[in-house]
């Protein structure tokens, strides 16, 4: 039992801690969330210099990345590119995204049926072209290429090909698009049940990346909480002083440590293809997405007035932790799958 | 990273499994009204078998093996159902204070019949006066010849009237800060001048105690550290007890999930089943997601322990984390059977096993730290935010 990264990997997040935090801090950050695109279009070459886009990063390896990521959000389609559409692409896509020369998302929720990312999708293909609508596609305006999930199985089909909707977000660093195909050529990644598989590693992957980046979320309002705490006076001394703010601060720090300890553990259930994989990316999502709001809220009380405003940057990571929990669906639903396992 | 056991973790488990099958009793379903000599010689068979003090130095009975073998142990005994050990004030609070302060001699005469369960434990540490604020405690010692003559009160203490020996916080020095004030002794509980009162708790049942101390002699020698050093001594002890309690907890809140698994899928009296009812999944779920949050906190915190020596700061949330989960979980099973669940003695349902452990579990809150004192105790000493007090 061994429950520490690597120093090789504890050195890619130190580095990642340090770019992350030298090109976005909090002002630059919110300068990018209410931007035109939400993107940083100089960042996504830098992310190849640096490895990040590498194949032969391993689950763990990335989950640092990630972790880091919800701590200083990286105004770029990362989390589209390597974690929903990433282990589906063939080939030569694979190596264009390895290169920088390629963003691509996961398209698969349609209007007006069940939008969970195991659900059948009505997207359907014919002669090599696919025709459907898609929603709540995550990075949609700002990416090269979809992974569309299709009747028959999984499709790659060029933004250029598609008709791409950009909508405003709450997060401002990681918008949702619709997007409509008609007649799109469209190129077979995996068909049959093989698609079906690959979805469902693909979902327990999404929900391990969404509890890591949780954690990162969490932990960046749990530091913001302490130094105010730390440095804001009120009836002579620091507020940190008072139980009533300071046990607000240990409570999120309880739930910061549970929802990390569950996010590793799916990571390494992932990276190992665990045959708890299921239940613990189940367990983690659910958990860690509610943190992290958890975390953001205490934080926002704990600040005062200040905490409230747009000027703040608090509440940048409040939508994030937002977004976080609301992916394919409420923690209830994840705790849903888990009460199967557990009880049916 | 990797969450396997290791080849020799792996037998260790496997043995161990098997042995419990053959050998562990049927765990008393009431907690507080076990037979308590059915317990000690359970607590004697499994130290027969090594399976106490696997920690400990070889040389004071122990197995000399790393942590993650104590952590197998009380998940694999938490799976088997099997009763506790008797002596946990011992094995967790007295046991690692006399191996971190005490002589050979005293390591000598009380280990090995601690770690067998030959002679229980108590621990004296609150008063009536003093529960939280421990270094507020009156219960005096004065130096006549060769013993330490004890007088006041101790409340809240668990095993007292089944212990041999107490582990007692004293005030030698009435004139020093308060403090600097303590000693720690080692009591004979059956020395003449100890009463000990039972107290009954809101379950009924006398699981702790006050205990009297009437000009108790105490031998000059039976002190940990030197006159003075009581409340670092004493932090040995409460750092040792929140330490490595972790897992015990964890492997415990494993256990109430599973009886919570089976008691919602069995019919219930008014003839629905409480696992087709959606709001009850959704807890249930709820309750196994936050055991293994604690359980993978405890091996985060393992990991450390191993590599540094201490234990990392993240397991410093799991008593608080369990204790409230302990109760939450406690409070729904209590639920699924509504008004049904107030009928005790033999028509209870589940023989009072829910009625027991929910309104035992309000204590799980107050007993070794409260959750006032662990919030901050974290914000203290893990965020650095400034002291309260």
């Amino acid at each position: 039992m061994d429950f520490a990264f690597s120093e090789e990997q504890e050195q890619l997040r130190g580095f990642a801690r340090e770019f992350l935090a030298d090109r976005y801090d909090d002002v630059r950050l919110a300068e990018l969330a209410d931007s035109e695109t939400g993107v940083d279009a100089e960042v996504w070459p830098k992310l190849a210099e640096l490895g990040w886009l590498d194949a032969e990063l391993t689950f763990l390896d990335q989950a640092v990345l990630l972790e880091e990521t919800g701590h200083r959000p990286l105004a770029a389609p990362y989390f589209s590119t390597t974690v929903l559409a990433a282990p589906a692409l063939d080939d030569e896509t694979a190596e264009q995204v390895a290169d920088g020369r390629l963003t691509a998302t996961l398209a698969w929720a349609e209007p007006g049926m069940r939008q969970g990312l195991l659900d059948p999708a009505g997207a359907s293909v014919s002669d090599g072209r696919l025709t459907g609508q898609k929603v709540l596609v995550p990075d949609g305006a700002a990416v090269d290429l979809f992974v569309v999930t299709a009747a028959d199985g999984l499709y790659a089909v060029n933004a250029s090909d598609a008709v791409v909707t950009a909508h405003g977000g709450l997060d401002g660093t990681r918008r949702l698009a619709s997007v409509r195909f008609e007649g799109a050529p469209a190129r077979p990644l995996v068909t049959g049940e093989a698609a079906a598989a690959l979805l469902g590693r693909i979902r327990d992957r999404a929900y391990a990346a969404v509890a890591l980046e949780a954690v990162g979320v969490a932990q960046r309002a749990l530091d913001l909480l302490v130094a105010y705490a730390k440095e804001r006076e009120q009836f002579g001394k620091p507020i940190g002083v008072y139980q009533a703010v300071s046990h607000k601060a240990s409570d999120v720090y309880v739930r910061l440590q549970e929802a990390r300890s569950l996010a590793y553990w799916a990571a390494w259930c992932v990276a190992e293809d665990d045959p708890m994989a299921r239940q613990a990316c189940l367990a983690a999502k659910a958990h860690a997405g509610e943190a992290a709001v958890f975390a953001c809220e205490n934080a926002i009380q704990g600040h005062g007035g200040i905490g409230f405003t747009w000027e703040h940057v608090l509440h940048r990571y409040y939508k994030r932790a937002q977004w976080l929990a609301a992916f394919d669906g409420p923690a209830r639903d994840q705790r849903a799958e888990v009460a199967a396992f557990l009880l049916d | 990273m990797d969450f396997r056991d290791t080849p020799e973790e792996a037998a260790f488990r496997a043995e161990l499994r098997s042995w419990l099958q053959e050998n562990a009793p049927q765990r008393a379903v009431e907690g507080g009204r076990g037979d308590f000599e059915a317990l000690r010689a359970w607590g004697g068979r499994l130290y027969d078998a090594g399976y106490v003090g696997i920690t400990w130095p070889e040389e004071y009975g122990g197995r000399g093996l790393s942590p993650t073998y104590q952590a197998i142990y009380l998940e694999e005994a938490s799976r088997a159902d099997a009763p506790n050990h008797p002596g946990v004030i011992g094995l967790n609070m007295a046991g690692p204070t006399i191996i971190a302060w005490g002589t050979d001699e005293q390591k000598q005469r009380y280990l090995k019949p601690l770690l067998s369960g030959e002679e229980i434990w108590c621990q004296g540490f609150s008063e009536p006066g003093s529960g939280s604020d421990l270094a507020a405690g009156r219960t005096s010692a004065v130096l006549d010849g060769d013993h330490w003559v004890v007088n006041g009160q101790k409340v809240w203490s668990s095993y007292a009237h089944k212990a041999d020996w107490c582990i007692l916080v004293v005030r030698t020095d009435p004139d020093a800060p308060k403090h600097a004030g303590l000693s720690y002794l080692i009591v004979d509980m059956h020395a003449p001048g100890v009463t000990v009162r039972p107290l009954r708790q809101i379950t009924g049942d006398p699981e702790f105690n006050e205990i009297f101390f009437d000009d108790v002699r105490v031998p000059r020698e039976s002190i940990l550290g030197r006159p003075g050093d009581g409340w670092k001594v004493a932090m040995t002890t409460l750092l040792h007890e929140r330490g490595t309690l972790g897992f015990a907890l964890s492997a415990e809140l494993e256990r109430m999930v599973n009886h919570l698994v089976d008691l919602v899928r069995e019919e219930g009296p008014d003839g629905r089943r409480p696992a087709d009812d959606p709001l009850i999944r959704d807890a249930v779920a709820r309750e196994w997601i936050e055991m293994q949050s604690l359980r993978f906190t405890n091996y985060r915190a393992l990991t450390t322990l191993l590599e540094t020596g201490i234990p990392g700061p993240e397991g410093s949330g799991v008593k608080l984390a369990w204790s409230e989960a302990n109760q939450r979980l406690t409070s729904l099973a209590q639920s699924v059977y509504g008004l049904h669940a107030q009928v005790t003695g033999e028509d209870a349902p589940w023989n009072g096993f829910w009625q027991y452990w929910q309104l035992r579990s309000r204590g799980n809150t107050i007993e070794a730290g409260t959750s006032e004192i662990l919030r901050n105790i974290i914000a203290e000493r893990v965020l650095g935010l400034p002291k309260g007090r």
